[in-house]
């Protein structure tokens, strides 16, 4: 490791890309994550990749389907309505197993919404988003440093499964600046011998797809495909616990808002009220295993999320009813303080909560 | 002395076409196939298809493709062509997927001057769908989804991409052409390594329209549909070259 350097979460996230090997990026310009395609427009040339600014987000997916089905490492990036535009060519790079990376600093919405951070794109980030049964793999980082960590470990997801990777943040992360270090490199990219990089020798021609015309071709790729996410589910789902063993309350947040849930969390506990917090760190696969045995210590979870309640339906599928599970959210923008958490903390544990 | 006057281009599998009896896309297909061959670059040829009734064309050239979203090809071939860039990037694409969905990416492509080419078939018709209107449907042509005819009142007049992209700096070779006959058969397949060429010696992008029929959709016979191309298509899309990198040629 580096020394540390004071670096913001978009730019940090830019430099991580280039450290991961990522010499192409195709993207458009959005708030709040307009820092990110600034940096690569600087970064890249002087490393002797590509950056280029497309007419439209649908451009920019497309031309990553084209570059990574070229073999190369390659991100684009926005945020939520650009990220909504983005499906169709998403549904496209599953479906045709391309490795790829996009990066969405969600804000708030629907529609046009707000440029203040969200949390309200985990159920297109993680329930599909496009069309067709596929599954993105999805990182949830909560702080700068981690956007450089998982931001590499996405390039490594992507090539090893052959499948997109989204690096789910928010506004506030991506705006934020903290003292962060960059690893020395990612693994360095596997053998794509599967890419469309013209014969050059070889006989067999590469194709690169999504169209399987008759249906028991298609079966048999989704078959395939579930196969790889099973894999994925059994290797790769990660998760965080803080003070879980003694809880009987146990908040689940993740990215920005597991830092304020961990902040009430804190106040709580020094209030004498034993409260934990479990922190899915890939939000697709859900850590539904991890969190399950909780259920049967914790009296009741409390999902904290700056959404109207979305994650908060795979807390109620791991705990399976077996304890009461509230939820807890800001919208359109707004953070919760942790204070407001430590109030609907304190309601909970006093049996105030009428839900 | 025996010598091979006629056989099958390296760059096209040895498989059956699926298209309709009188279509013109098999034969575009080979000219492009034909060219490539010439060239002597198929080593390093990538191919990007569209959506469409060529959507299949990976089955049949004989190199590396990728098969793209409805109108994305020229993005996707910007990727393709941005990671590889001494390959030989081209995207083939229908009239709907080009002048429709996909009119944003090839006025940017052609913009940018994308070191790509692209063909573009253009049979008035979607054809893969079952003959609904496009873009370059003609006036009071009769679609299932115009059955009254196109009302150019109520959705405009067809659009002349070639004529539109010319306007653009970035696209520095246009041409118009037909298979309709042997004569303008040879034509297009001289306008269509030209296209090529352009992209090799790296000076922009390059587009080549291939005016074609549809008989299915248009409901005639193989013969009907090439005499309604030459009546009816050819007046309002005349063939010639719009744009070359020598200036504007008649």
């Amino acid at each position: 490791m580096a020394e540390k350097i004071l670096m913001k979460g978009n730019e940090a996230i830019g430099e991580a890309a280039v450290v991961a090997g990522c010499r192409h990026y195709f993207g458009y310009p959005i708030t709040p994550q307009s820092e990110l395609i600034e940096y690569m427009a600087k970064r890249l040339p002087q490393v002797d990749g590509v950056f280029l600014q497309a007419e439209s987000e649908i451009a920019a997916i497309n031309m990553v389907y084209g570059a990574a089905g070229a073999g190369a490492r390659v991100m684009t990036s926005s945020s939520s309505p650009g990220i909504s535009l983005k499906q169709e060519g998403i549904s496209y790079i599953a479906g045709a197993e391309l490795p790829c990376v996009i990066v969405n600093m969600v804000r708030g919405g629907p529609g046009l919404g707000s440029i203040q951070p969200g949390q309200c794109d985990y159920f297109q980030a993680t329930k599909g988003g496009g069309h067709g049964d596929y599954h993105n793999i999805v990182l949830v980082p909560n702080s700068v440093q981690e956007l450089v960590d998982y931001t590499i470990l996405a390039f490594e997801l992507a090539d090893k499964y052959r499948n997109p990777v989204m690096l789910l943040g928010d506004g506030a992360l991506g705006q934020m600046m903290e003292p962060i270090a960059f690893p020395q490199g990612a693994a360095a990219a596997p053998a794509k011998p599967w890419a469309t990089t013209g014969l050059r020798g070889r006989k067999e021609p590469n194709v690169i797809n999504s169209l399987h015309i008759q249906a028991p071709d298609l079966e048999k790729h989704n078959i395939h495909l579930q196969a790889k996410y099973k894999t994925i589910r059994e290797n790769e789902t990660r998760w965080e616990t803080y003070k879980t063993d003694d809880a009987e309350l146990v908040l689940v947040a993740y990215g920005i808002s597991a830092r304020v849930a961990l902040s009430a969390m804190e106040q709580a506990r020094a209030a004498g009220m034993k409260v934990g917090l479990f922190r899915p760190i890939t939000a697709w696969p859900f850590p539904y295993e991890a969190l399950a045995p909780l259920a049967g210590k914790a009296k009741a979870f409390l999902a904290v999320e700056l959404s109207a309640g979305q994650m908060v339906e795979d807390v109620r599928l791991a705990v399976n009813g077996a304890s009461p599970v509230y939820h807890y959210g800001r919208l359109g923008g707004m953070i919760c303080s942790p204070k407001e958490v430590l109030g609907e903390v304190t309601k909970i544990m006093q049996g105030k909560e009428g839900k | 002395m025996a010598e091979i006057a006629f056989a099958r281009p390296e760059s096209l599998h040895d498989v059956p076409f699926h298209y309709c009896p009188g279509c013109h896309h098999g034969i575009i297909h080979r000219l492009v196939a034909e060219v490539i061959d010439e060239l002597k670059v198929r080593d390093r040829t990538i191919g990007v298809v569209p959506v469409g009734c060529s959507v299949l064309a990976y089955n049949y050239f004989n190199f590396d493709t990728q098969e793209a979203a409805h109108g994305r090809a020229p993005a996707t071939a910007t990727g393709v062509k941005r990671v590889h860039p001494d390959s030989v990037v081209f995207t083939y694409q229908g009239d709907g997927d080009l002048a429709s969905i996909g009119c944003a990416e090839i006025v940017h492509a052609a913009a940018r001057g994308e070191k790509i080419t692209t063909v573009f078939v253009n049979n008035a018709i979607y054809g893969m769908t079952g003959g609904q209107m496009a873009p370059t449907t003609l006036p009071e042509q009769v679609t299932v989804t115009s059955p009254y005819g196109r009302d150019p009142e109520k959705v405009g007049m067809p659009i002349r991409v070639c004529e539109m992209l010319a306007t653009l700096d970035g696209a520095k070779f246009i041409a118009r052409v037909a298979v309709n006959n042997p004569a303008n058969m040879a034509k297009a397949k001289a306008a269509i390594k030209k296209a090529f060429e352009i992209q090799m010696s790296g000076l922009g992008f390059a587009i080549v329209e291939v005016l074609s029929t549809c008989p299915t959709n248009w409901g005639m016979t193989p013969l009907e549909a090439v005499a309604w191309l030459e009546k009816n298509m050819m007046p309002y899309y005349p063939l010639g070259i719009f744009k070359t990198p020598e200036g504007v040629a008649k």
